[in-house]
Formats: structure tokens, sequence, C-alpha cells
């Protein structure tokens, strides 16, 4: 099951595109024969650890990308705040 | 273990008292009317980026996962390293759907995943089925806090329980006070001592130990690598966790205490921080083997008392001078508060708002909701600490194996919730029952000694994270009710949200 079980028809909207990227981590991680190796080691480290350790700053840059890309404009300084919201909620229409 | 250690305690009880009093201040933090369940419980829903980045690392990265993931990979292995990919994929999916649960909880006030249940399904009973799953969870998971504080304290030479007493019953006391402004002010120290003890123990083990080649020859071949056997019950296992732990209460009250949906977006690009300290503490396993602490004479009564749980604070004994060792442990005795108080405010939410709101006085006043949380927090603790007083621990961690299999089974009604109303919600309630049950069953057939089960299909046999078999039942099970309920015409119920509601 991917990070998305149900998608609803208006999936081609831009963001939904960008969240396709987040299902990398997932293929990178779950399927074992990809790492499941001694060899080659890094530093001494064997490669089924350090591939592993690697996904946690690919897993990082690769949230941070679709944060970024699919971010709304900044109404105000801060947070979430409601303004953000109705906005966002209307552009959902 | 002769003796106790006066150093390393002095340095433990000098950061514990200090926690102490940032508990007891934080109630003034961010003033606000504490008798509302939401200022309480939720810290206001005013936490901004920073503030819920320590909170849900001190709420996910508990005290138990700093003793028992290493204990694992230093009895199992590769397979204890599951928790890797675990954490690497569970972001992901926060960062796409708990936006969602935000903006529906702050648009409707849902303060728990059951109030969202209720509100989207019309179906009390749904509600109810997803609060008693919660409540049942968390119980022993905060049982396990303990057992983290114990190991510990065992570790510096203290036995018996009155310790564990009285640091149970501080934190009841400001949790009490403070409600969850409290946890998410001690994170801020817990987070930082912790990460200066592991970095150390990362830089100076391997220093000590000839390097970090020296480190991984040391562990058996067999254990360095997974079998191909291992593969399906290692990426089950990451996909099945990964997919529960938003749905435990506590990481839901870390996500709804939040400011807003940037907030959680935002901390599931920066969370990954921890899963970098996690791997590294799993490590730490491994330096125990190669440090040799099992065969060491001065550890034989540790690890005869608390198993392979003993190996890191062996570790830290054998490497660190005592003051050092003491400041490693106050992180870990830090780290069981900070979960075991967020965890009995989201027990405590779910029994006031599903449990007694709903069954017992439906027209309870704002402040009467908000006295009944405070106390049920209290109640919820001492239970936890007389199961740990006097139950044996076996029991505790058992319980929490199978914890993990039941809130999974929660997944239908809220994350597919989130997104759809297809599932009738008598499919869901019938998928709810068909999963707790084939779930326990293959914890019972397990002996409740692992959570691995080996489904057999056809010829073949996988083996496999039983609450994620466990959740593919619950779905047949709800897809198929719902087309037979839908086919008799049976009412769905009303949906109290909108798709706007949802903030996409």
């Amino acid at each position: 099951m991917g990070p998305r079980p149900h998608r609803r028809p208006v999936s081609c909207r831009p963001v939904r595109r960008w969240h396709l990227l987040l299902v990398v981590p997932f293929v990178g991680t779950l399927w074992v024969p990809f790492y499941d190796a001694v060899e080659p080691r890094l530093g001494g480290v064997p490669y089924f650890y350090w591939y592993q350790f690697l996904w946690i700053g690919i897993g990082a840059v690769l949230t941070a990308v679709v944060y970024f890309a699919t971010r709304e404009p900044e109404p105000k300084a801060d947070d979430g705040d409601d303004d953000g919201e109705a906005r966002e909620a209307e552009r959902g229409r | 273990m002769k003796g106790v250690d006066t150093v390393a305690l002095s340095v433990f009880v000098a950061l514990f008292a200090l926690v102490t009093v940032l508990g007891f201040v934080a109630g003034r933090w961010r003033r606000a009317d504490l008798d509302q369940l939401h200022e309480w419980g939720l810290g206001g829903r005013r936490f901004g980026t920073v503030v819920t980045w320590f909170l849900l690392g001190g709420d996910l990265y508990t005290a138990y996962t700093f003793v028992a993931v290493p204990a694992l990979v230093f009895g199992a292995g590769a397979l204890g390293f599951f928790a890797m990919p675990y954490t690497v994929i569970a972001y992901p999916f926060v960062f796409v759907v708990m936006p969602r649960m935000w903006s529906v909880a702050h648009k409707h006030g849902y303060i728990t995943a059951a109030d969202f249940v209720r509100g989207r399904f019309d179906s009390p009973a749904l509600a109810l089925a997803v609060a008693v799953t919660g409540i049942l969870a968390t119980m022993p998971y905060i049982a396990l806090q303990l057992v983290g504080i114990q190991v510990v304290l065992g570790a510096m030479g203290i036995q018996g329980d009155l310790p564990l007493v009285i640091a149970f019953v501080i934190l009841a006391a400001y949790t009490y006070q403070s409600g969850l402004r409290a946890p998410a002010l001690i994170a801020v120290v817990k987070d930082a001592i912790i990460y200066i003890a592991v970095l150390a123990a990362v830089v100076v083990v391997p220093l000590k130990l000839g390097g970090y080649g020296t480190i991984f020859d040391a562990v058996p071949a067999r254990k360095l690598i997974l079998a191909p056997k291992q593969f399906t019950a290692y990426s089950t296992l990451a996909l099945g966790s990964a997919l529960a732990l938003f749905l435990y209460p506590h990481s839901m009250t870390g996500i709804l205490s939040s400011s807003g949906r940037k907030v959680i977006q935002r901390n599931s690009a920066m969370l990954p921080a921890y899963s970098l300290l996690l791997g590294l503490i799993a490590l730490l396993g491994y330096m125990a083997i190669a440090a040799k602490v099992h065969d060491a004479p001065a550890y034989a009564a540790g690890f005869a008392q608390y198993g392979t749980n003993f190996a890191v604070p062996a570790l830290f004994l054998a490497t660190f001078p005592s003051w050092f060792a003491g400041f490693a442990f106050a992180a870990i005795a830090i780290g069981a508060l900070v979960p075991a108080a967020i965890m009995s405010i989201a027990a405590a939410n779910l029994f006031t708002r599903n449990l007694y709101r709903e069954l017992v006085r439906p027209k309870c006043t704002a402040k009467e909701e908000a006295s009944v949380a405070k106390l049920v927090s209290l109640v919820v603790k001492l239970g936890a600490l007389a199961f740990i007083v006097f139950v044996p621990q076996k029991y505790a961690i058992q319980l929490q194996l199978l914890g993990g299999v039941w809130i999974l089974q929660t997944f239908p009604a809220i994350v597919v919730g989130l997104y759809t109303r297809w599932l009738h919600r008598g499919g869901l309630l019938a998928g709810w029952v068909a999963g707790m049950a084939l779930g326990t069953w293959m914890a019972h057939e397990l002996a409740f000694k692992g959570t691995v089960y080996p489904l057999h299909l056809g010829g073949t046999t996988i083996p496999g994270y039983a609450a994620l078999w466990a959740l593919v039942a619950n779905l047949a099970v709800a897809v198929v009710v719902t087309i037979a309920l839908n086919a008799l015409g049976v009412a769905r119920g009303r949906d109290a949200t909108a798709a706007a509601d949802y903030g996409e």
C-alpha cells in the first residue's frame, strides 16, 4: 500500500504528480534484494547499512523537494493560519 | 554492578531535577486557560515547526526504542535494523496524509482520531472501536517506558521500585498541572542530552575498538545481513510499523497540536534527523558485541536481570567515565518521561472525548471535560506503574507487540476515511473485528513472543508482520461487507465533514 490509498479523480493536479516522488523511498527501502549484501563496504561499514543510512538522506531531500514544489505562497509570517486554510480550500474546489 | 555509582547518580539526579522544574514551569508557557481540553491536551494547537519537531521527536523515539532497538540488533543482528526503512518511509506517508487530518480536525474541533471517525461516518460504535483500540495499544507502551528507566537505574546500582515510583509521581504531577506544554518543553532538553550522548558514543567507541571495520568484523557473518527467507519479514515489519506509527494516539496528539499543515509537512522533511540518530543508536548494539560486554563478569548480573536490554547501558559503563554514563542514562530516563506524558495525555483525551462524553455525560461542560482528562491521565500512569511493579515485565513487552498489531486495524477507518467514504460504516466495523481477531490469533499462535507470522499461501510460506496480514483481512472484509450492506440498502449515516474541510 502506497502513501495514497485512494486517489481521487483530480489526480492530474500538479500537487498530486509531485506526490508520486514520495513513492520512491518505499521502493528503495522495501525491496530488500537491492541491498542485502556486505560488499562494497564504505569505511568498513557493510553495504546493507550504509545503503539504508543513505536513504534517510534521500527520503528527507525528496520530501523537502515536494514541500517546496507544492508550497503555497506564505500569506503571513506565521504557520498555517486560517487565511491560508481558506485559500487552500478554495483552490481545491 | 556492586554498590551505587554515586558520581553517575549525582549527574542523573541533577538533570532529572532540571526537567522537573521545567515541567512545572511549562504551565505558564504561552499562558492560556488550561481548563479547556484543547489547551491542556493539545497545547492550544499553537506549536510551530521547531516545537513540533522536538515534541514529535521526543514522542516517537521513546526510551524503550533507545534500549530495545540496539538490544534487538545486539541479539538478532540485521533483522533488528528494520527500524531504518520503517522511519524512512513513515515520513513521506505523514507528509501526504496527516495535513488532511490536521485540517479537518482544526475545522471541526476534533481532539482525537475517534472524534474524526465519529463525524465522518456518523457511527458512535466505530468511533468507540477506534478509541478503545487506541487506549489498549497505548497502555502497555506507557508501561514499557518504565522498563527503560528501570534498566538505567539498575545500571547505576539502584534496585527496587521506589525510585521508579518517585519518578512517575513527579511526572504525573506536572502532566496534571501543565498538560501537553510540559513534555513539549522537556523534549528540548531531552533531545539535546541524547544527541550529545549518542554522538559521543559513535565517535569514541569506534576509536577505542579500532574503527567501524573492526566493529562489523566482530559481528557473526550470519547476523550481518539478512537470509533470503527473512526478506519479507523485514519489509513487512518496516511497512506495517510505518503505517501504524501515526495511528497511535500519542502521534496523533503531536500532529493535532501543531499550528498548521505546513508545520506537519516541514517536519516530515526534518524528522528524519531523528531517524539518523536511531540508526546510530541501533549500531550501538554491534558496538556492544565488539566491546564483548556480554562476557565481562562486571555486567553478568545486569544481563541476567535485564537480558539484552542491558547491552547499551553496559557499553556506556565500559566505555565512558561515570559522570558521562550518568549523563547518558539521564537521557534515557528523561526520554521515557516525554512519551509517557504525551501517551497518558492522548489516552486521557480519548477516554474523555470518546467514552466519557459519548456514553456517560453527553452534556458535560468544557471545564468538566478538561478535569476528567487530567484525572484520567493520572489513573493511566498509575495503572502503568502498577503493571510494571506487580506484573512480570515480559507481559508488558508482549502486550506492546500486540498493541502494534491492534492499532494498525484502525487504518481503514482513519486513513482510508480521510480520502473516501466509499467503505460503509458497518463494513469498517466488521473489518475491524476481523483484523483484531486474526491479528490476536496470529500473535497467540506465535506464543506472543514475536509478530512475524509465516503465512501459508498455496505451496509457499511467506513470513510477514502479523499486523499487516490482519490489515489485509480487515480491508477485504470491509469491502465485501460494504458491497453487501449497499445491496441491502442499509443507511450510511450523514457525513459531518465536507470535501473542502480537508484543506486541499
